[in-house]
């Protein structure tokens, strides 16, 4: 704790030590790069997204209701997200743990719907291989799915630390910056839900 | 030191609270906006794609504190404004710009009036 002496005290303790500062500051640096690298994997798709060959159109196959179920649990696994860094900036470990964790529950969930969204795909005709457009959306919407599976392991891996080391400016400079991570994800996912199911279903349906 | 840290993150966090509630009705509009209503797909896509900046601009700024930094540290709040919309920037470059060259002019998007268009460039160039 020797850190924090020379922080004012009304300062949250992931921000009382240099090394959480900066570490906060270059996660989003970090982060503007992935909003780049997200926006590769956007533009190939939109380019692609009439490239069907002779599979199915995207918007056939999309479905208003397993759309809705996914970004309910997203976004409310970031809202959960957002309440456990509320309750570590009030020292309530518990708290910070059931919020967390709740949060994990509902990017697992998130998770589940999209493996199953993907067999979908592929038992109607439409995996990887079917077109440059079905490449396109799978490597896109995987991509995030990729991230959303390794921020679960590391917020795991994060929360294991705190209930060994308890609250202190490291262990919870790194519960800030993985909880960016998770609302970033959120971010990226208003966007595929627009770009990729929005508007392949307006595409489709006029 | 609990206590007075904790006296400024008291109660029920509200920003929080705000930022869901929108991003839910921003979400619920953008559905209801893009699949029930009958306006033509440009107008469908301009209105969907502004209500995803409004809410990614709430995460941000509700959710992830973007200017969180700035109050206690002068500058690095500044670097990462500065610095993510610098990303949208690049991100708005690379979409935009790779769909306007990739699916307009030399590509024609549906093969049945592609060639109607290609006819239509090769006439307008004769007579340039």
């Amino acid at each position: 704790m020797a850190q924090s002496k020379v922080r004012d005290l009304n300062t949250p303790m992931e921000y009382q030590s240099e090394t959480g500062r900066l570490n906060i500051l270059g996660f989003w640096l970090f982060l503007g790069a992935e909003i780049a690298l997200f926006s590769t994997l956007f533009a190939t798709y939109m380019v692609l997204m009439d490239r069907t060959a002779d599979g199915p159109a995207l918007g056939e196959l999309f479905e208003v209701k397993g759309l809705l179920i996914q970004t309910f649990l997203l976004l409310t696994s970031s809202f959960t997200c957002g309440l456990a860094i509320h309750e570590m900036r009030r020292y309530n470990v518990k708290g910070l743990f059931f919020w967390m964790i709740t949060t994990i529950l509902l990017g697992l969930g998130f998770l589940g719907f999209e493996i199953y969204e993907f067999f979908v795909y592929i038992h109607e005709g439409a995996n990887i291989g079917t077109s440059a457009a079905w490449s396109a959306f799978f490597v896109l919407v995987g991509t995030h799915g990729l991230h959303v599976t390794l921020g679960i392991g590391w917020i795991i891996l994060i929360l294991i630390q705190v209930a060994k080391r308890g609250l202190t400016p490291q262990t919870t400079a790194k519960v800030f910056i993985s909880s960016l991570y998770w609302h970033f994800l959120d971010v990226v996912w208003i966007f595929l839900f627009t770009a990729v199911y929005l508007m392949g279903m307006v595409m489709q349906h006029g | 030191m609990a206590n007075h840290a904790a006296a400024q993150h008291k109660g029920i966090p509200w920003k929080h609270v705000v930022g869901f509630v929108l991003s839910i009705v921003l979400t619920l509009f953008a559905i209801w906006f893009a699949l029930e209503t009958d306006l033509s797909t440009n107008i469908k896509l301009l209105v969907i794609f502004g209500l995803a900046i409004i809410q990614a601009a709430l995460q941000l700024l509700m959710f992830m504190h973007l200017t969180e930094n700035s109050r206690t540290q002068g500058f690095s709040g500044r670097i990462q404004i500065g610095n993510i919309l610098f990303g949208f920037f690049v991100a708005i470059v690379i979409v935009v710009g790779s769909v306007w060259v990739l699916s307009s002019g030399h590509a024609e998007k549906k093969p049945t009036n592609g060639e109607h268009e290609m006819k239509m460039d090769s006439g307008s160039m004769n007579h340039d």
